[in-house]
């Protein structure tokens, strides 16, 4: 059963990355990448992560498309690639490395990790909330802390790049 | 249950799918979304180890991931915003030079 709604959901991700890669318009892509968010996070819940599936879909599949969504629009940028590309060589070199980076990690990845994972009284520790929240809270407070001021930099970086008036 | 090189072989695929959004498109902003799918694959492939050795720790670095990502984006897309306005063009062939 789980492995059933693994391959529907991993054959859902992959049509959405490879439609978010291959589609000329910038507003397809994004909500092709939208699509490839919402089937990682149910990978998420398969992996029994449920508050990364809380994340992801809030924080991935909310807030940072609809930013992106909003500038595409904001600029008019659906499509630039109308002309050529100047580098022609380019393009075959890409496939090819990518397909090499591909059999790299496939190799790399298989390696390693192929035990079924264990179940029982720590895998409920490990899918609850509140593990997560009380090692966020005791062991990672500075990184915790770190990501703060991460975001407020963001926050004023944002305001200061946007001002009206100035050069940057 | 489903074996963890599973998870670790869709990782790897959505990670070179991200690398060729960057290779080949030309678009910034959906090099910018390539970005975003490689460090979601990534991201993936730590959850899955981490639900084979049950450590919760992984689940504390992916949230801290997903926060400076969303940081990430935020000042990529100004950026992209204010080169749009002086350069009027989303094309990263455009932008070759480093006057403004």
């Amino acid at each position: 059963m789980d492995l059933i709604l693994f391959l529907i959901t991993a054959v859902i991700a992959i049509i959405g990355a490879v439609a978010m890669l291959v589609s000329r318009n910038a507003v397809h892509s994004a909500l092709f990448l939208l699509l490839n968010f919402a089937a990682i996070s149910v990978m998420y819940l398969l992996l029994s992560a449920p508050f990364l599936f809380a994340i992801q879909l809030t924080v991935y599949a909310g807030a940072i498309m609809v930013l992106f969504l909003f500038v595409v629009m904001l600029l008019g940028a659906e499509k630039v690639e109308d002309a050529p590309d100047r580098i022609a060589w380019q393009q075959p070199l890409a496939l090819l490395l990518g397909l090499a980076l591909l059999v790299v990690s496939v190799v790399v990845g298989l390696g390693g990790a192929t035990t079924p994972p264990p179940d029982g009284e720590a895998l409920a520790q490990f899918s609850d909330p509140r593990s997560l929240g009380a090692l966020l809270f005791t062991d990672y407070l500075l990184p915790f802390e770190v990501t703060g001021f991460i975001l407020l930099i963001a926050v004023v970086g944002v305001v200061v790049l946007n001002q009206r008036g100035r050069k940057i | 249950m489903v074996p963890t090189s599973y998870y670790v072989l869709l990782s790897a695929i959505l990670f070179t799918i991200g690398v060729l959004g960057v290779l080949l498109r030309r678009n910034a902003i959906v090099v910018f979304m390539s970005v975003e799918l490689m460090l979601n694959a990534a991201n993936l492939a730590l959850v899955a180890f981490a639900r084979e050795r049950l450590g919760v720790e992984a689940q504390v670095i992916v949230f801290f991931v997903i926060t400076v990502a969303a940081a990430e984006v935020a000042v990529g897309l100004a950026l992209l915003v204010s080169i749009f306005r002086t350069k009027r063009t989303a094309d990263v062939d455009e932008v070759s030079t480093l006057k403004g």
